[in-house]
């Protein structure tokens, strides 16, 4: 009992310095402007798309908003949480809690009347 | 409370100058310190909302009674339920959690050491905070679920629902803090091989708990917000009369967050008796991977069952059909749980201690419980059933009969590693059967007064309507429950002074906890163990010994061992201080909203900007 | 959960101290940080689904994206919500983000030689750190104009459903960035005390997780509550 690393066992000494060498799959400074780019764009096009007064009459204006704005939120949280390349214990963290959430928002819009479904 | 004299030599505090005495238990970061003034803090709790219910009972015994008022009758089962929920029964699970969960799983301590210590002292100002005004007779007294907008200004003008609205908060932070905590030492603090699939079954109840807690709480607080601002700063969120509110709101954020409160409630009991089980029947638990399944599958099937609190206010047939179905489904997984408890007892060598007796009552209490739930699944019968004392019954069996009984199954099971003494059986049984009598003798009458049409929070009935002899009974078991409660108070404290030496093991259980001496040494293991099993202890040939030979030797400090220990400190408590004083401020003056944010942020920076424990060469 | 060590990417991790062994060989406080956005979801919704919810129904104006006349006296109040501003906002908000990988990477690379003048201003982290404060605070400036401008127009957090659920979504928003705005300062703070260097980089890792997240909850916000009518 001298050294505190005996109160650990070898391979956890080990694991402990593994996360370093695996960081080949590290975005870097044009994969973040290029996200950023990217996003600028899409919400450029949202602004846009709701001055069509056209198609902000049409069905497809509010299913296309929604698309985008998950579409925006899935690249900010894949690249700049950078959770594509991190453990997939924060994937399970993240999405679980995150699915609940929505399933609980679909049923309260059904509730309150705000979705429905058609029967005949 | 008498937390300061409860110091084991066992519990010392190797690099602080105290020992013992108060000032280490204020500063301590301990899980295992905390976990023991959580029980007793709970414990105290668990006793003061059982007098509340004295008293309602005592009120309903015979008919046109006026023993207390009809404004008091509401105060009193408004902060029954509040306090049995908020303030025994999830304490007494983090009790548990904070002492068993590193222990379970190999480790020095909870991820957070000193976040867990703020989380108790949360706990007891939000205690506090919220049982002292019934001494004043100006308690909340809208129903442990506040209905809004009965629980709004205009209807509830008085203080009563404001200690009740900042009070759940103060506690909902204190549940989070702890959850994150807990959530965090499970997945990463476990011991070399112990593998999801080897964890104690307590322990993996305690992670679904976790789970439930991070998600059902954030509902609750948004909820109790928009109640705060509607009362203190005149918000519409429920107000129906003028600004078009729907009064539907806060039932459905409520119980969004009020079905897996309730799963929050008996889990960790479940994982008790998962332990208790086993280990008095000298069998692994059985079904093993079963149990974990049906309790994430519980879990998960909790947040889509809510609105079956909500048939009576007419949500139309899908929604009903909707969630009748859903809970009937969660039936099933809970059955499951049942028949694999009974499949672990079946042939196996069982002793019946009083652990295993509690352990066995939650078995078969609990499962009366489950099948009236099923019974109030389907609407049409929930539609006679809901509002009477039909379910006061129903859910007395599954937080009587399930939560408290596995809890005390739970107490008994983990006195000794807890104090390092054992609690006497012979009182024990005494207490057992005194429990158990009375809480059938209470609660199932309940279900025939409730069925005669007998409506939940009226504080007198005219007499005649065929409920007085079921009220009768109900009130007569109640006052046995005091005689029971003495008696575990005596044994409690009589064992831990003179009970007999319980050694590192004394039931001959499986898990990593009954490897080391009891009470465990402040740094728990002298070597990180390798987990090679489901009941490492049991299974003779894969036992990691070397660690065993180590693990169970007494006496020896942390710093002979070379372990770093966190520091105490008292600053997690001057956070919360802090952060109390605020809400206070919010009822009185914002001189002390100001004062409180300034202690609060002081002590939290100077907390998060000096080390956890000294710097290591 | 119990990947082996060899197969786990932990790209942004930095190691933990040795001595503390770690099942997952993953930082305790990053873990804690992802429960805390899970939870933060959850948060969130409740926000979100009562704003949608009470959506239409406010007995009386201003409205979000419709004229109002007052029966009573004849006012016509505008629609309230001034999409041009909000949309200059969002894409303040959207920039920090960039700002805040670029601070982030500039401490995970402290320490690797810089060759030109951009690897010197990409390895910058007190400007990063500052840029992303300063856009933080940026969006805060916007949403206090929005605020005054709209309390001016005769919405307050009393006046209808939608005044009540409109500030209180947002401003939880706003409380949220508020907080992460502190937190970059405490982190400059501490840049300019001893310099941030590649062994902190999980202290900037989980403030940059949650200033992302903010500003993820902002995309939700900016789509269901100022674009879709
Ligand atoms: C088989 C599983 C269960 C089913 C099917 C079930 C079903 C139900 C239903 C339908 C109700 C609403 C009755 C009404 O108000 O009309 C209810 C109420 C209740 N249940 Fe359960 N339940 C189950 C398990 C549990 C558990 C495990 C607990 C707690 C440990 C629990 C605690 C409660 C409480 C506290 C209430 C009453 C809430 C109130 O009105 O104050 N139930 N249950
Ligand atoms: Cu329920």
């Amino acid at each position: 009992m001298d050294t505190h690393a005996t109160n650990l066992p070898d391979s956890a000494e080990a694991d402990a310095h593994a996360p370093g060498e695996v960081e080949h799959a590290h975005p870097t400074w044009s994969t973040y402007w290029k996200v950023a780019l990217i996003l600028t764009l899409i919400t450029v096009a949202e602004v846009w798309l709701y001055y069509i007064p056209s198609f902000v009459a049409g069905r497809g204006f509010i299913p296309t908003l929604l698309v985008l704005s998950a579409l925006k939120f899935t690249i900010v949280v894949m690249f700049y949480m950078h959770l594509k390349y991190d453990h997939r214990l924060f994937r399970v963290l993240f999405t679980g809690p995150l699915m609940i959430a929505s399933l609980t928002l679909l049923a309260l819009m059904f509730l309150f009347g705000h979705l429905y479904i058609k029967i005949m | 409370m008498a937390t300061t004299a409860i110091s084991t030599p066992a519990y010392r505090g190797e690099y602080s100058g105290e020992q013992s005495g108060l000032w280490s238990w204020l500063s301590t970061v301990d899980h295992k310190r905390i976990g023991i003034l959580y029980l007793y803090t709970a414990l105290f709790f668990f006793m003061f909302g059982g007098v509340e219910a004295l008293i309602l009972r005592a009120q309903l015994g015979a008919p046109n009674q006026h023993l207390v008022s009809a404004e008091f009758y509401n105060q009193l089962f408004t902060m029954h339920g509040t306090t049995m929920i908020f303030l025994a029964i999830m304490p007494l699970s983090a009790a548990f959690f904070n002492f068993l969960i590193p222990l379970q799983i190999g480790a020095r301590d909870v991820a957070f050491p000193r976040l867990n210590a703020f989380s108790y002292w949360v706990y007891l100002f939000g205690g506090i905070f919220i049982t002292v005004p019934i001494l004043f007779a100006v308690a909340p007294n809208g129903g442990w679920f506040g209905y809004a907008p009965l629980t709004t200004k205009p209807y509830s003008p008085g203080i009563n629902i404001d200690f009740w609205v900042i009070g759940l908060q103060i506690l909902g932070v204190s549940s989070l803090a702890a959850a994150f905590n807990f959530l965090t030492t499970i997945i990463n603090l476990r011991a070399p091989g112990m593998t999801l699939m080897r964890m104690p079954m307590f322990t993996w109840m305690a992670f679904v708990v976790q789970f439930l807690l991070v998600l059902a709480f954030p509902v609750i607080t948004i909820a109790l917000v928009f109640l705060l601002f509607d009362r203190f700063f005149g918000t519409n969120f429920y107000n129906t009369v003028s600004a078009g509110a729907d009064p539907l709101l806060w039932q459905h954020l409520f119980w969004i967050f009020g079905h897996p409160e309730v799963y929050i409630l008996v889990l960790p009991a479940f994982g008790l008796v998962s332990e208790v089980l086993p280990t008095y029947s000298r069998k692994p638990l059985f079904g093993y991977p079963v149990m974990v399944y049906s309790g994430i599958l519980i879990a998960a099937l909790g947040f889509g069952v809510w609105a079956h609190h909500m048939f009576a206010v007419g949500m139309g047939p899908i929604a009903d059909t909707f969630f009748g179905l859903t809970t009937m489904l969660i039936a099933i997984p809970t059955g499951v749980k049942i028949f694999n408890w009974i499949a672990t007892m079946a042939q196996g060598a069982i002793r019946y201690t009083t652990s295993m007796l509690f352990g066995i009552g939650l078995v078969g209490l609990f499962t009366i419980g489950g099948i009236s739930g099923i019974m109030h699944s389907s609407p049409p019968a929930d539609l006679q059933q809901t509002d009477t004392y039909f379910i006061v019954a129903h859910f007395h069996y599954v937080l009587f009969g399930g939560s408290i009984m596995g809890i005390f199954a739970g107490i008994y099971h983990y006195f000794p590693k807890i104090q390092g003494r054992l609690m006497d059986e012979k009182l024990g049984k005494i207490h057992f059967w005194l429990t158990f009598i009375a809480m059938n003798l209470t609660f199932f009458p309940m279900h025939f007064s409730g069925m005669l049409g007998m409506p939940r929070r009226i504080y007198t009935y005219d007499a005649g309507q065929g409920w007085d002899l079921y009220n009768a009974m109900s009130t007569a078991g109640a006052m046995i429950f005091p005689i029971a409660m003495l008696i575990f108070i005596y044994n409690f404290f009589k064992s831990r002074k003179s009970g007999e030496i319980a050694g590192s093991n004394p039931w001959g259980a499986g898990t990593l906890e009954w490897s080391i001496p009891s009470p465990p040494p402040d740094y728990n293991f002298a070597k990180i163990p390798t987990v090679t099993s489901r009941y490492p202890l049991w299974e003779g040939k894969e036992v990691d010994h070397e660690s065993a030979r180590i693990n169970s030797q007494e006496g020896k400090t942390a710093a002979e061992l070379g372990i770093v220990m966190p520091y105490n400190t008292i600053k997690p408590l001057l956070v919360a201080l802090g952060l109390i004083i605020m809400f206070c401020g919010l009822m009185t003056t914002p001189i002390l909203i100001a004062a409180g944010a300034a202690l609060l942020v002081f002590s939290l920076y100077s907390w998060l900007l000096s080390p956890l424990e000294p710097e290591h060469h | 959960m119990t990947a082996p060590a060899a197969r786990i990417h932990v790209a942004h991790t930095s190691a933990p101290a040795p001595h503390h062994y770690t099942t997952l060989g993953l930082d305790s406080r990053k873990v804690a940080i992802w429960a805390f956005i899970g939870s933060e979801c959850m948060l969130f919704v409740s926000l979100i689904s009562t704003y949608l919810i009470y959506k239409g129904r406010s007995v009386v104006g201003p409205f979000p994206h419709e004229t109002w006349t007052d029966p009573t006296t004849g006012h016509v109040l505008k629609p309230i919500l001034n999409i041009p501003v909000t949309s200059a906002s969002t894409f303040v908000l959207l920039m920090s983000s960039l700002f805040m990988v670029l601070a982030l990477a500039a401490v995970q690379n402290k320490e690797k030689p810089k060759h030109s003048r951009g690897d010197r201003i990409l390895g910058n982290s007190k400007l990063w750190l500052w840029m992303t404060a300063i856009a933080g605070t940026t969006f805060l400036g916007f949403q206090a104009f929005e605020f005054t401008s709209f309390v001016h127009e005769g919405l307050t957090i009393r006046t209808n459903l939608f005044g009540s659920s409109f500030f209180t979504l947002t401003g939880f928003h706003g409380a949220h960035v508020t907080a992460g705005v502190l937190w970059l300062v405490t982190l400059l703070a501490i840049d300019y005390r001893r310099g941030l260097g590649s062994r902190d980089s999980l202290l900037v890792d989980i403030a940059a997780l949650y200033w992302h997240f903010v500003d993820v909850i902002w995309i939700v916000i900016f789509t269901l509550v100022y674009l879709i009518k």
